[in-house]
């Protein structure tokens, strides 16, 4: 089958905030620069975001990026390269002023200057008390810097590719990256997008689980990609639950509420936070709140008849300030839980919500493998692991990464086409071949597994098997019941064979991404045998000997799982910030 | 709620397949948890694989699946099915071209959007720290930002039906007012200048069906009257 071939100077594969803003950067510098998206741009998940993106602006008291950073490793339970962490929190404040230059409206102060709210995790003085850190426009954030950002490329004349599906990477024998290979959804048509630099900003795969906050595009595209063409993927095992999902919904109640006020009650009215984290209480890291929620419903103390799941309540703040600084959540709660949290309490339950790991990168956004950048490719976002969350991520920080690390990437980008990267070599025609026949399969493959159902198994088995809480026993049977569904993956069968805005088959080829996610997740969690932020296992306790589970000696690593064979291979974390002084280790408490 | 069947009238056009577009009787079994018309849409997927909508957020931010409910436009990530009386019929956005099913062409729709410069227009030297903006001067621009660009409202306005190339339609003059309400724009006058026109601003009639079919309950109209009132005082 003979294909078209596009070339560029730089190719970004997403358009969510990361894509978005390294294709400001990128179309700014004048180089030729297309943006592939398998939706248009503004509908990315970004978009729903919510609570802030933080900066230690300090607009309403006093903060610094330091402090910011140390939260972060702090969160990130000692597992963030403390390089990259430095090299954000300083970022922060710049960025997030670009984005306001950008024409971002965020809620003012009454001096104009841009409104910030406490969060969870955000603290003064290196952990001390709370401190407003995350700048909002009400809770819409994610959407209003979506809309900015897309608003930005539109005037620096961007060229979007819009409802694109990229089906694999392009690597030269020697390892360089050379573009994408990507499908038109409309036309069914495949086209070779060649690029001196490509970007992976496709965002994470939360969509691997059954409840989960996430998009149903948020199906880890760039990561399945990645581990197809031998990229090693790191930290799988760490996924964030946010304790305050729709319960039985799955959409995401903002941290901001608890920043606003909101209160976590079990089924008797106690806030109970105060018993799990006397200090920081509801506004502690979520992973801990999350577990807490969970030993609550788990210890018969939940709400509603099923006794699964806990309230939050906002009844006591004014109806005014819902209704300013709260009202898509509001919003939400009325359509999706049926409470009017001004007058009712919102049900709430942990789900799943981010991945910390990915395409493993540097701070410049070059994805490392083998100790090394691989020459033109490049990755920023959720897709990718800088690593600035580790084990837990600290709520806005995501926001914060996609502008962070979108911008460094796109400049590191300009750099390496203004450089070596200059030349353009021949794209080898198998790798053409290999993306082909994963399409090719669809059109003839007979008694094959259904998409629905088998991503159905998936995801139930990603949910009991590696939850907020996980078990030996548990994970193990995981890993096997996985291997056996990724054999159902690789013969789906579509009975829709349109060559137009066939969605099917985007299910199907989506779902071949997806399973790559599981795996390593999955594997990776197996191999982890100590609890350290969002990983918390049975047979690792909380000891004297290994406060929170925590295993320093044996387990300060990320682990990177190679699709090949399942192979698995660790590096050690960075505890080296850039010019600062290391945050050293400690035992995690709020 | 309950299990319960529900009935669907459904539009349904594969170009590669149909010599025409038709309707589609289909009942859906539903759990009692499936309580918006999405859920429904995902059912009805899972039985038949060529059943074809945009979808993604699932939560009414995203703007991806606006489709015609039963007579009116709005989302289905946001529909209630058990207010819905039966068969629920579901055609795609009148007024753009159907590519297929319930995926319509947006070209159109984007284009005018494109065309009202939506973005911030500001030729000052970028101060070091934020632009300022008093509360107040921000509070302009609520029931603005807040669109989602799912063209809801502007595939419910028969101006936009009857001249889509020539009328800006109420979504990207919702958003050429979103710019002109924004203290740190500097282009009003640009932006006015850009809508005089016969056709791009004073083709709507205040039908005010925008109104009735946002999904984000924001008002284009209201909006729009306030172009029309900043083009008129800027005349006399």
């Amino acid at each position: 089958m003979k294909v078209a071939k596009r070339t560029f100077d730089a190719v970004i594969v997403g358009a969510g905030g990361a894509g978005m803003r390294a294709a400001v950067t990128l179309a700014e510098s004048g180089l030729k620069t297309a943006v592939i998206s398998k939706v248009f741009p503004t509908r990315s998940h970004t978009v729903a975001a919510q609570g802030g993106v933080s900066a230690s602006l300090g607009n309403s008291e006093p903060d610094h990026w330091t402090w910011h950073m140390y939260d972060t490793v702090k969160g990130s339970d000692w597992l963030g390269d403390q390089d990259a962490i430095e090299f954000m929190c300083k970022q922060a404040p710049q960025v997030v002023v670009e984005l306001e230059h950008y024409g971002m409206p965020f809620d003012r102060t009454d001096e104009g200057k841009i409104y910030q709210r406490p969060f969870g995790g955000h603290m003064s003085n290196f952990g001390e008390k709370p401190v407003r850190r995350a700048c909002a426009a009400a809770d819409r954030t994610g959407h209003a810097m979506l809309h900015a950002l897309y608003q930005r490329n539109v005037r620096a004349n961007t060229q979007f590719f819009v409802e694109w599906l990229a089906l694999d990477l392009l690597r030269a024998a020697d390892g360089r990256v050379l573009g994408v290979i990507a499908m038109e959804m409309e036309t069914g048509e495949i086209t070779v997008f060649q690029a001196k630099a490509t970007l992976f900003a496709t965002g994470g795969a939360g969509r691997i689980y059954y409840s989960s906050t996430n998009a149903f595009i948020n199906t880890g595209d760039g990561v399945g990609m990645a581990a197809r063409a031998g990229i090693p993927l790191e930290d799988m095992e760490f996924w964030q639950f946010h304790p305050t999902g729709v319960a039985g919904a799955g959409v995401l109640i903002t941290e901001g509420v608890r920043g606003e006020g909101g209160i976590l009650r079990n089924a008797s009215g106690e806030r109970f936070m105060e018993r799990y984290a006397p200090n920081a209480k509801d506004l502690a890291s979520r992973d801990v709140v999350s577990r807490a929620m969970v030993t609550e419903i788990n210890e018969g103390r939940g709400c509603g008849t099923a006794k699964d799941h806990v309230l939050l309540d906002i009844t006591h703040l004014d109806a005014d300030v819902i209704n300013k600084r709260l009202p898509g959540i509001r919003e939400i709660s009325i359509q999706f839980a049926g409470a009017d949290p001004i007058k009712t309490p919102i049900p709430v339950v942990p789900t799943c919500h981010y991945q910390m790991g990915g395409i493993p990168t540097n701070y410049r956004g070059e994805v490392v493998a083998h100790g090394e950048a691989v020459a033109g490719f490049y990755a920023a976002g959720e897709c990718a692991c800088a690593s600035v969350h580790g084990a837990n991520r600290l709520g806005t920080n995501s926001l914060l990464d996609l502008l962070v690390f979108g911008k460094s990437s796109g400049e590191s980008m300009i750099e390496f086409i203004r450089g070596e990267g200059a030349a353009l070599p021949e794209i080898p025609q198998g790798e053409i071949d290999k993306a082909l026949a994963r399409v090719n399969r669809l059109d003839t493959q007979k008694n094959g597994a259904d998409v629905h159902e088998t991503r159905l198994a998936m995801q139930r088995t990603m949910q009991a098997h590696a939850g907020v809480f996980r078990f030996k026993d548990m994970l193990a049977q995981g890993v096997d019941k996985i291997l056996d569904i990724e054999k159902q993956v690789l013969q789906t069968e579509i009975k829709d064979k349109s060559k137009t805005w066939n969605t099917a088959r985007t299910e199907a080829l989506e779902l071949e991404n997806l399973i790559e996610v599981a795996k390593a997740t999955m594997i990776s969690a197996n191999a982890r045998t100590e609890s350290r932020g969002a990983h918390v296992r049975d047979d690792a306790p909380d000891t004297p000997e290994h406060p929170n589970g925590r295993d320093d000696a044996n387990w300060l690593k990320h682990s990177l799982w190679y699709r090949e064979g399942n192979r698995l291979e660790y590096k050690p974390v960075n505890l080296k910030p850039l010019t600062v002084e290391s945050v050293a280790l400690k035992t995690r408490a709020y | 709620m309950t299990s319960r069947t529900v009935k669907f009238k459904i539009y349904r056009y594969d170009p590669d397949k149909d010599a025409a577009p038709y309707m589609q009787d289909i009942s859906v079994e539903l759990d009692p948890s499936d309580r918006k018309l999405l859920d429904a849409l995902v059912k009805i997927k899972a039985l038949d694989d060529s059943m074809s909508y945009r979808r993604s957020c699932r939560e009414g931010v995203c703007g991806s699946d606006a489709m015609n409910i039963n007579g009116k436009n709005g989302l289905a990530c946001l529909t209630d099915i058990d207010s819905l009386p039966q068969p629920i019929t579901l055609r795609p956005l009148p007024g753009l071209p159907v590519i297929r099913d319930l995926i319509v062409d947006m070209t159109q729709f984007f284009k005018q959007y494109h065309s009202i410069k939506p973005y911030v227009v500001n030729n000052s030297p970028a101060p070091e720290m934020e632009r300022l903006q008093t509360p107040e001067e921000r509070e302009e621009l609520n029931g603005l930002y807040e669109c989602i660009l799912c063209a809801c409202c502007s595939t419910s306005c028969p101006s936009f039906w009857w001249n889509p190339d020539k009328f800006v339609g109420p979504a990207g003059l919702l958003a050429a007012y979103r710019f002109i309400a924004d203290t740190r724009d500097e282009a009003t006058n640009e932006r006015l200048d850009n809508l005089e026109d016969p056709y791009r601003l004073f083709r709507c009639h205040t039908i005010m069906n925008c109104v009735d079919v946002c999904p984000k309950h924001l008002n284009p109209t209201k909006a729009i009257g306030k172009i029309k009132e900043l083009m008129l005082s800027r005349t006399v």
